[in-house]
């Protein structure tokens, strides 16, 4: 089912947590909603449930406008951060609940909803659990049980909130590469909440990036990863570094040198640069380059990150060496990025 | 002080428990003297309320238990609080569902207002119901002119004790709720449950020991009722006397056996709730909200 989000805003008591957001899902597709903490990710998560109204703005399911309809009617499955299993119901009773629920016309028999249970428990590798109750799993396998009593009701759409948040990194791993291979099984369209972004760019077909209510950036792992378009993509994901420059009749400058940089579309002015610190090319004579004195050096796994202070304002930026490169030892190092992207001063 | 010994005797894992403990003479002092208090100002006179009851021996007792007017106050009182502890459990669950779950103004009003009867003296509650439905009150001439008798009757009794024991199970699930949230809910209602369904099959089974705990506590406060109903009653033997009431009468006309034989159905009443309650809080303690001993 292909969920399209138009133009939605959403405030509570005037506080806005989405602004105008728009988006479209495909069909079919593993999609992940990363960003910072209130960010609004969870909202617009809720509102393509329809936990939540939007204040403007509508949600289509395929071609239907799902924006007026009732949860109930939306059939979406949505798995909650903390669960929300029934405590009171053991497992399978937990994972039947749906279909017990339905109208009399369409529930299945008793045997068959049992039937459906154990073959969805099955599928989330819990066979033999069906008799416990939700206090006896652990954090791993409650995740599973809530993932299974969501896909029993067939559901449109799969939505997440921070699925593997309350859990190791181990087990995290794990049910991570256990998501793609059911969704690659099954072909529900999901959409997943997230603030790992390790998890979002491995797992997700798609990564919509977002911040302070709004969508910064939606793409491929790869697109988000080396064309961010904002500053603050460039910062948040991943590692980067920034300068403050000069734009000049298409050249870039810092202080009163060029850097070997063009930018020929760049209007002429102050601007910020950014750059990964791994993606750079060190430098050995200066003609055109960023030169700076080593502030402080650190053994970070198998590289080294040196910190250069730049320039008379003594601007700070990190770049990553090689751990035996002999830049490392020296007092002054210059470098060029590779890869960088400017963008207007703040 | 660096007194090496003193490490010895404040090991790490007592020194809390050290601290705020009571040197042995203070604490057997403290013990005596709360047992000495439970036992003059609770065991004694729960044994002398069955010593009196039989003192004329068993025949008596069940003699007295037998009279017309006895068994028609016992009746009253079943009457009265079959009525008003399933009317508080539809108004407390209500009260505590609107304000555990949702969002709105005057909510910490309502609050209060549901402790109201906790904080006003039952007779004052019964007085209100006077002031409202006697000869003289606000109502009075309009329920005279349709002859309706809601005061000196069973109803102001209902009313009366309806609002008394309103507190019991409200208080009781509403820390429970807001402890539980809307997460179970909202999950019911996501895999297509209707609101009634959600309450019912999800809503109701998550807070049912802190109901039925309530619900004891209601029923206790109910059958045991004094002040409010004393006042609205009217105290027409055979008619509209509870069984609070009717001790009171037969005491004061010197029966002491028919007296406190009503008494001991009261004190045995007393003790079973004791027993549930203490049960329940052995089994589900965890499941009931940090609010008992009210
Ligand atoms: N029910 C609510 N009432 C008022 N404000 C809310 C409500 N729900 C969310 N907000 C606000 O909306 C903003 C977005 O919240 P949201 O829960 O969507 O963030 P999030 O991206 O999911 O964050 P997190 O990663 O911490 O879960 C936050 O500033 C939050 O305070
Ligand atoms: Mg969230």
């Amino acid at each position: 089912m292909e969920v399209r989000v138009v133009n939605v805003r959403k405030e509570f008591e005037r506080f806005p947590a989405l602004h105008d957001v728009s988006l479209d899902i495909r069909s079919g597709e593993l999609i992940a909603l990363l960003g910072p903490s209130g960010s609004g990710k969870t909202t617009l998560l809720r509102l393509i449930a329809g936990l939540e109204r939007p204040t403007k703005g509508a949600i289509f399911f395929g071609d239907e406008d799902a924006s007026q309809k009732s949860i109930q009617e939306r059939n979406v499955g949505f798995v909650f951060q903390h669960y929300a299993l029934f405590r009171h119901m053991t497992v399978a009773d937990n994972i039947g609940f749906g279909l017990k629920v339905r109208h009399r016309a369409a529930r299945p028999s008793a045997q068959e909803i049992r039937r459906r249970a154990m073959e969805l428990l099955d599928l989330v590798q819990l066979t033999g659990l069906e008799k416990r109750y939700p206090a006896q799993l652990s954090g791993g396998q409650r995740q599973r049980v809530a993932l299974a009593r969501a896909m029993a009701i067939e559901p449109k759409v799969l939505l997440l909130d921070e699925p593997f948040g309350a859990l190791d990194a181990q087990v995290r791993r794990e049910l991570r590469r256990w998501l793609r291979e059911i969704h690659d099984r099954t072909g529900h369209t999901t959409v997943f909440v997230t603030h790992d972004q390790e998890e979002a760019l491995e797992l997700a077909d798609r990564v919509v990036v977002m911040s302070q209510g709004r969508i910064e950036q939606v793409g491929t792992a790869d697109d988000i990863y080396d064309t961010p378009n904002s500053p603050f993509v460039y910062s948040f994901i991943g590692e980067s570094s920034s300068l403050p420059v000069k734009v000049e009749n298409g050249e870039v400058w810092i202080a009163d040198r060029p850097i070997g940089l063009q930018a020929p579309h760049a209007p002429s002015g102050e601007a910020v640069l950014h750059f990964r610190p791994h993606d750079v090319d060190l430098l050995d004579g200066c003609s055109g380059c960023i030169a700076g004195t080593v502030a402080a050096s650190r053994r970070v796994a198998g590289t080294r990150r040196v910190e250069l202070e730049i320039g008379g304002e003594r601007q700070r930026v990190e770049i990553e060496l090689p751990v035996d490169h002999p830049a490392a030892q020296k007092s002054r190092v210059a470098f060029r990025p590779r890869r960088w992207k400017l963008f207007p001063a703040a | 002080m660096a007194d090496p010994e003193i490490k010895s005797y404040e090991p790490l894992h007592e020194s809390r428990s050290a601290a705020v403990t009571e040197s042995g003479p203070v604490r057997v002092t403290l013990t005596i003297v709360t047992l000495v208090f439970l036992g003059v100002f609770l065991l004694l006179p729960l044994i002398i309320v069955f010593k009196e009851a039989f003192a004329k021996g068993v025949g008596a007792y069940f003699e007295s238990l037998s009279d017309a007017d006895t068994r028609s106050a016992i009746r009253l009182t079943l009457l009265v609080a079959a009525i008003s502890v399933p009317l508080n459990l539809v108004f407390g669950l209500s009260a505590a569902w609107a304000i555990a779950k949702f969002e709105f103004k005057g909510k910490a009003f309502l609050t209060t207002l549901i402790d109201l009867p906790f904080s006003v003296s039952p007779v004052i509650s019964g007085l209100v119901y006077v002031l409202l439905f006697g000869a003289q009150g606000l109502l009075g001439a309009w329920l005279k002119a349709h002859g309706i008798q809601i005061l000196f009757a069973v109803p102001g009794i209902v009313l009366a004790t309806v609002f008394v024991t309103f507190p019991f199970v409200a208080r009781e699930l509403i820390p429970l709720m807001q402890e539980q949230g809307n997460g179970d809910e909202e999950a019911a209602l996501s895999l297509g449950a209707s609101g009634w369904q959600a309450f019912w099959y999800v809503t109701l089974p998550n807070v049912k020991w802190g109901l039925l705990y309530g619900m004891l506590l209601c029923n206790a406060r109910a059958m045991g009722e004094f002040g409010a109903v004393s006042v609205v009653s009217g105290h027409i033997r055979g008619l509209t006397n509870t069984m609070p009431l009717h001790v009171e009468i037969l005491y004061n006309e010197y029966n002491a056996v028919g007296a406190f034989a009503v008494a001991s159905l009261l004190a045995g009443l007393a003790l079973v709730t004791l027993v549930l309650k203490t049960l329940l809080e052995m089994r589900y303690g965890a499941e009931l909200a940090a609010t008992r001993g009210h």
